[in-house]
């Protein structure tokens, strides 16, 4: 290999471990929604969606085409994603929190939509189909490799910082009685603990979670569109990775995240080597995979690869 | 008034009538199975494009392709049940919920492989001229979707009134344990429930590919309004779902008549956030849908 090779593969590794992180805060989020706590969120690319236009209004340099032009840094902007999200999802929380799973996933999937429709039809806010463009990413000033992988230890950061938070969560009393509202709500109700607040917590603070991954995918791909509101690519990607590493599990799902992302992204590479009338159709077959994993997984591994055993908790 | 009843009222029912029959088989499938199913829209836009052969290859009426298809939707429906779904029965109905969700990516993906992603028609090219009576104008295939519509609705009420099967799965929708204590094949009537629910699927999906096109996201779209229409009309009451349908279809079609000024009340743009808009609004108010009913 010449050391250009090299170099590009090194490149691409930070690429993969980066987004494999961002992945994984979502992962988290949605272990605390599902694994600690049994809500079906399947409106995850909502929250992703409030938190990287969040940022990215407040981050982006005056456009005659969307607001913007506050040109506030990643410091200001990734909690304000954070906090907008959450906001979000309080406000959902108040209408469904209390529904029985199947309507709360009915209910995530329509907010999800809505969000989506205003996100392509406020065009002063959003600019439309075209996006907001032109977003800094945080340490670009270092040249070379080094801003790439200044924002690589960015991300493994705040991805720990996260791991750390949900661990805090999930071994705290809190966690336990999330556990146990998930396990069993009347009993929970019947010793007193008001389910539909806790549950509200815990939803809230997984929101934040997505919210935040929507706010650096906008920064480090520089760009966000209503494209990345389609639920294929977060969504349904965010479930089978959190299924496979074990939903339960925080370990697991930031292992699953890892995982799946380089599954995902090197099908890519696969799939670009094909002729291009095989290429176009490749990308259908690693749709088809996903749904496949995610029925084969919850069929025959309840577990997935590190979440508890039956019985465990 | 003319404007009215021809651009707005008969375009409302016909999205109804596709959105109601595609909520009386997600509400079945509720009631016997006690899962949201979320496939369903998949599951039409494979009926549509099953049919296609049959309506532009051998030059059949839709209507031909509409049975045909729900023929075929059917027995795809039954190994899928076999296949995703019998396995995870014991388990929490969640799991079958997220397995649905599997099912309807690798359907969309079937169809984009076999098929490829470029828009289809039923009558490419050909351009048919409605009937006109005075100042009343309608095209001839929603004259049809409508009458089929109604037809259906009424076969489904004679089956779930007047026959044995009916009343076995009135019976299993009450409960499962207690139908299958009294004797009552319930594997057989979920088979039965998965040909009902896949055929009006089909047909609704037939349907909608021929009232506009086919493209192969069109039944992740439709799968919304019609979860909509099932929770409006109280999710597993057949009944309800075929009301909660008409009018989830005319609330989207009728929202964007310019009822107060010169403009549309709502912006086209987001005439498809009516139907979530409703379903979200019933959900703080009604859960247990319009016309009372339970919650699972």
């Amino acid at each position: 290999m010449s050391p250009d090779q090299i170099y590009g593969l090194f490149l691409y590794g930070i690429s993969l471990l980066t987004m494999g992180g961002i992945y994984a805060l979502m992962t988290l989020g949605l272990n605390m929604h599902w694994g600690l706590t049994g809500i079906l969120n399947i409106g995850i690319a909502g929250f992703f969606a409030v938190g990287a236009y969040t940022s990215a209004i407040l981050a982006a340099a005056p456009h005659p085409g969307h607001w913007g032009g506050f040109g506030l840094p990643a410091v200001l902007t990734f909690p304000a994603a954070m906090v907008a999200s959450a906001v979000v999802a309080y406000g959902i929380a108040g209408i469904c929190i209390r529904l029985r799973s199947d309507y709360l996933a009915i209910a995530s999937i329509g907010i999800a939509e809505i969000l989506r429709l205003v996100v392509k039809n406020a065009k002063e806010v959003t600019n439309g189909t075209l996006g907001i463009s032109n977003l800094p990413r945080p340490f670009e000033w270092i040249p070379g490799a080094g801003g790439q992988l200044a924002f690589l230890g960015l991300v493994i950061v705040l991805v720990l910082g996260v791991y750390w938070l949900a661990e805090r969560a999930r071994t705290s009393p809190w966690g336990r009685t999330m556990r146990a509202i998930r396990d069993n709500e009347d009993a929970a109700r019947a010793l007193g603990k008001d389910v539909d607040a806790f549950r509200t917590r815990a939803f809230v603070t997984g929101a934040a979670f997505m919210g935040l991954a929507g706010a650096m995918t906008a920064h480090y791909i520089k760009f966000i569109g209503p494209e990345a509101t389609e639920p294929l690519q977060t969504t349904f990607l965010v479930w089978v990775m959190l299924i496979v590493g074990g939903s339960g599990s925080n370990r697991g799902a930031i292992l699953g995240a890892v995982l799946m992302w380089t599954v995902w992204s090197a099908s890519e590479i696969v799939a670009g080597y094909l002729p291009a009338e095989l290429a176009a159709r490749a990308a259908f077959v690693r749709v088809f995979l996903i749904g496949l994993v995610l029925v084969v997984v919850l069929q025959r591994f309840e577990g997935g690869i590190l979440g508890p055993k039956r019985g465990e908790t | 008034m003319a404007e009215f009843v021809n651009f707005y009222l008969i375009p409302g029912l016909v999205l109804g009538s596709i959105y109601a029959l595609g909520a009386i088989g997600v509400s079945m499938l509720f009631s016997i199975l006690r899962f949201a199913h979320f496939a369903h829209g998949d599951m039409m836009t494979l009926a549509a494009y099953l049919a296609l052969p049959v309506v532009v290859g051998l030059g059949l009426h839709p209507l031909a392709g509409a049975v045909a298809a729900a023929v075929m939707t059917s027995a795809v429906a039954l190994g899928i049940d076999k296949i995703a779904y019998q396995p995870v029965r014991a388990r929490p109905t969640i799991v079958a919920v997220m397995i649905s969700l599997g099912v309807a990516l690798m359907l969309r993906s079937v169809i984009q492989i076999g098929f490829g992603v470029k828009i289809e028609s039923y009558s490419a090219g050909q351009i048919v001229p409605p009937l006109r009576f005075d100042w009343f104008v309608i095209l001839e295939k929603h004259i049809w979707i409508i009458a089929s519509t109604l037809v259906l609705m009424l076969a489904v009420h004679l089956l779930l009134s007047r026959t044995r099967a009916g009343k076995a799965m009135r019976a299993m929708s009450d409960s499962a344990e207690l139908a299958q204590l009294t004797g009552i094949p319930t594997e057989r009537v979920v088979r039965l429930t998965w040909i009902v629910g896949a055929s009006l699927a089909a047909i609704a999906g037939v349907f909608a590919a021929w009232d506009t096109y086919l493209q192969t996201m069109m039944g992740w779209f439709l799968l919304l309004p019609i979860f909509a229409a099932t929770i409006l009309g109280g999710i597993g009451r057949p009944y309800g779902a075929m009301m909660g349908g008409l009018i989830i279809g005319l609330a989207e079609e009728l929202s964007t008549y310019p009822w107060i000024t010169d403009d549309p009340l709502v912006s086209p743009g987001y005439k498809t956030g009516i139907a979530f808009a409703i379903m979200v609004v019933l959900l703080i108010f009604r859960p247990h849908g319009l016309f009372g009913g339970r919650v699972f």
